[in-house]
């Protein structure tokens, strides 16, 4: 049995998922932690394409992927602006010591 | 003739003088001459009053007018069975005399203090006071039944203090009253309990209802003895009001009122009162409670008659005397001599009535001098008063012609009667001895105010006769003590109209081994005697009157004109040496002064005994009491410090301890609270693990 089937995307869908995750928690950076956030989105899309090939709901799960990819670019976008705006007010992007909504 | 509105008008007598007091009253302080009112209402009651009399006792004399509505039904009670109290009025015979005696003396008295009291500063307050004393003391003769008799009895009461007390600032005036009131008090307690008897065990007040009762053979507790008690016990009221033995002491300090007070209340109408009463509950008296009431009237025509005899104050003296010829009417209704007890009552109205307003006169003529000593020679100065005065005192000492002949007369031969058919005579010995000493206290005081020479120069000077307003009731009293108002034979009252058609002896409802022997008619007259209302003595007894008629005439002639002939000698004449006299029976003398010491016994017995019992109590309320009341305070307190640590630490502690417990709760969870984004999203993501391995079950 070498051809490759429905579960090796998925555990490379998970072990990613775990990295993002452990990215998340771990990093101090926002950034990173925005990293992470990408590899979350990125192990769900390759759950979704994985499901759209083996599984029979037609071409639902590219579309989504696509429209994931699309939001990720989005949200990069604003929450990157976000930390630039953070970067200004607390001059630092560690996640840890931003702990105020209001000066 | 019709007698249906008798009621309505009695109705007027009654109330009229109520609404004259409270005008009065009301009006009194802004209004100078509210007492007009007063005197307007007076006139309107005495000339009501004189229709209502007349109408009855000349067109219906042997009609009894009753209009009773009920008050109180308390239907079906246990213990009691049916119970009503009904309120009426009743108009007989003796109800109309006495109805015309209080009217007529009641507004001779209004007009005579119109100047008598001239210039005092509580004058509208004065007719005030007579007019509610008048609605009162037509209420007890007006009513039919023994609970309004006794409210009206209380409201006299109530009069009699508010006036003797009326010149207040005195300090003996106000000690009279009070003295006046608390005496009458203890006669009345007796009356109360014998009014609750008869209602516990009749059920009714009304008297006629009572008698009806005794009459079927119902006696309280089934004795003949609690009938006595009974009877004893309402006569007990008539003690304290008329001032009898051994309650007689309020009279004589009662003369601290104004003189015309005296003449109407403390004279002639209210002490009348326990007259009207024994008169009224006659029927239902035994012959022991009778003998009892005979008793007492002989005690109290005997001792104050004997004080009369050395007091020097002119009213001091009336008043033992009205005291003396009171237990002259007790005695009579005692012996069984109904009629003239009765008849007694209404001619000594008239002319005590009169010697109180004529010992007015002269006091108001010589500036408010009340000794004797200090007077003499005024009948020059004041000679109507004098002829007044002397036919006051030719009736009072029973002689012929005079009205007080006919009625004292008529009591001593019925002393005597009571004497011949039971053999005991000391009533007739009493009544006898007790006529001379008031002929001679009478013409004492005569002979030292009026005759001789003067005493005191100066207030001689100023005396003058009194105004026309002061004379006027004394001359209508005067003609009113003679004869000829009552019967037209001088010698013997008892063919005259009063006696014969008016004043009728009710027949006695007491079982007949309970009465006197003499009131039990005769067997063969039984059947004819049911029929009739007003028989109660028998042959016999009518007999011996006659028999004693002539011989008790005579006698009181002899006594009458010998206590007249004696005091001439005293006082007039000088034949005995008065002083010397004095000396010799020195003890006598100061006994009698000092009017036989009663009130200094009362004083030793009953007033300390008194205060000593209250100063027991107060020793127990202030200890004992008190003590009870400040050791539960302090239990109390005791109690509340206890409660007090409780709250402190128990209650506030449990408080505390909660509230400490949560802090602690905090300062542990704190710790996850850590502000940092990842712990939370660790924490997220860790519970959503665990969430699936739960819910999902891969």
């Amino acid at each position: 049995m070498t051809s490759i089937g429905l579960q090796h995307y998925l555990v490379v869908s998970s072990i990613l998922f775990s990295l993002g995750l452990f990215g998340i928690v771990t990093r101090k950076n926002a950034v990173m932690v925005l990293m992470g956030i990408e590899l979350i989105l990125n192990s769900a899309n390759i759950n979704f394409v994985a499901f759209a090939r083996y599984g029979n709901f037609g071409f639902d799960g590219q579309l989504i992927a696509l429209f994931v990819v699309i939001l990720a670019a989005a949200e990069a976008a604003v929450a990157l602006a976000i930390v630039l705006n953070i970067y200004k007010n607390f001059s630092t992007v560690n996640v840890d010591e931003i702990d105020k909504l209001k000066e | 003739m019709n007698g249906s509105n008798l009621i309505t008008l009695s109705l007027f007598i009654l109330f009229a003088p109520l609404v004259g007091f409270w005008f009065t009253l009301i009006l009194g302080k802004k209004v100078e001459k509210s007492y007009l009112i007063e005197i307007v209402i007076s006139t309107l009651v005495l000339l009501t009053t004189i229709y209502v009399t007349f109408t009855k006792l000349f067109y219906f004399p042997d009609t009894k007018f009753v209009s009773e509505f009920t008050w109180i039904n308390l239907g079906e009670m246990p213990l009691l069975g049916k119970v009503t109290v009904e309120l009426g009025m009743m108009i007989d015979n003796i109800t109309a005399l006495m109805l015309f005696v209080v009217a007529l003396i009641s507004s001779l008295v209004h007009y005579y203090s119109i100047e008598y009291m001239k210039g005092d500063k509580r004058y509208n307050r004065y007719f005030a006071f007579l007019g509610i004393f008048t609605f009162s003391m037509m209420g007890i003769v007006l009513t039919h039944n023994i609970l309004m008799m006794y409210i009206f009895w209380e409201l006299v009461g109530l009069s009699s203090y508010l006036l003797i007390g009326f010149w207040f600032e005195k300090d003996s005036a106000s000690d009279a009253s009070k003295k006046a009131f608390l005496v009458n008090r203890i006669g009345d307690l007796g009356m109360f309990a014998g009014i609750l008897l008869i209602f516990v065990n009749y059920h009714t007040f009304t008297f006629d209802k009572i008698f009806m009762a005794i009459g079927n053979g119902v006696l309280p507790f089934n004795s003949e003895f609690w009938l006595t008690i009974v009877g004893i016990l309402l006569f007990c009221g008539a003690i304290g009001k008329s001032a009898q033995f051994p309650l007689h002491v309020w009279l004589p300090d009662a003369m601290e009122g104004p003189t015309p007070v005296s003449a109407l209340i403390h004279a002639a109408t209210m002490v009348a009162a326990g007259v009207y009463l024994v008169a009224r509950i006659f029927p239902m008296m035994t012959g022991d409670a009778l003998l009892f009431v005979a008793v007492i009237g002989a005690l109290s025509a005997f001792i104050p008659a004997t004080i009369a005899l050395t007091q020097t104050d002119i009213k001091k003296v009336l008043a033992y005397s009205t005291i003396s010829q009171l237990g002259y009417m007790i005695m009579a209704l005692g012996v069984g001599s109904f009629a003239f007890g009765f008849f007694h009552l209404v001619t000594h109205a008239f002319f005590k009535a009169g010697l109180f307003l004529g010992a007015g006169s002269v006091i108001h003529a010589m500036h408010h001098e009340q000794d004797i000593m200090k007077m003499g020679g005024l009948r020059k100065k004041l000679p109507v008063t004098y002829y007044t005065f002397l036919i006051f005192c030719l009736a009072i000492s029973g002689v012929p012609l005079t009205s007080g002949f006919l009625t004292k007369d008529g009591i001593l031969a019925g002393t005597f009667a009571f004497g011949l058919l039971t053999g005991n005579s000391i009533f007739a010995i009493t009544g006898f001895f007790v006529a001379m000493l008031t002929a001679f206290y009478m013409f004492r005081i005569l002979i030292l105010t009026f005759h001789g020479k003067p005493q005191d120069e100066h207030k001689y000077e100023h005396a003058h006769e009194s105004p026309f307003l002061m004379i006027a009731p004394l001359v209508l009293l005067a003609i009113l003590s003679i004869f000829i108002f009552y019967t037209a034979n001088p010698f013997n009252a008892d063919s005259g109209w009063v006696l014969s058609n008016w004043i009728k002896t009710p027949a006695s409802v007491v079982p007949e081994h309970a009465r006197y022997s003499f009131m039990v008619p005769e067997k063969m007259q039984e059947a004819a005697v049911k029929t009739t209302e007003h028989i109660t003595h028998s042959e016999v007894y009518t007999e011996a009157l006659h028999h004693a008629h002539i011989p008790a005439v005579l006698l009181s002639l002899v006594l009458a004109g010998l206590g007249i002939l004696l005091a001439f000698a005293f006082y007039q004449w000088k034949k005995i040496d008065v002083d010397a006299l004095t000396l010799k029976v020195k003890p006598l003398y100061t006994f009698s002064l000092n009017k036989w010491y009663f009130d200094e016994f009362y004083h030793k017995t009953f007033v300390s005994g008194l205060l000593g019992i209250s100063n027991i109590l107060a020793w127990f309320d202030n200890y004992v009491v008190d003590g009870i009341v400040n050791g539960a305070a302090s239990v109390t307190r005791m109690l509340s410090r206890f409660s007090g640590v409780f709250d402190n630490y128990v209650v506030d502690g449990a408080v505390n301890l909660t509230a400490t417990f949560s802090g602690l709760i905090g300062l542990a969870f704190r710790k996850l609270q850590t502000g940092k984004v990842q712990a939370y999203v660790v924490l997220v993501v860790f519970s959503l693990v665990l969430l699936l391995l739960f819910f999902v079950k891969i």
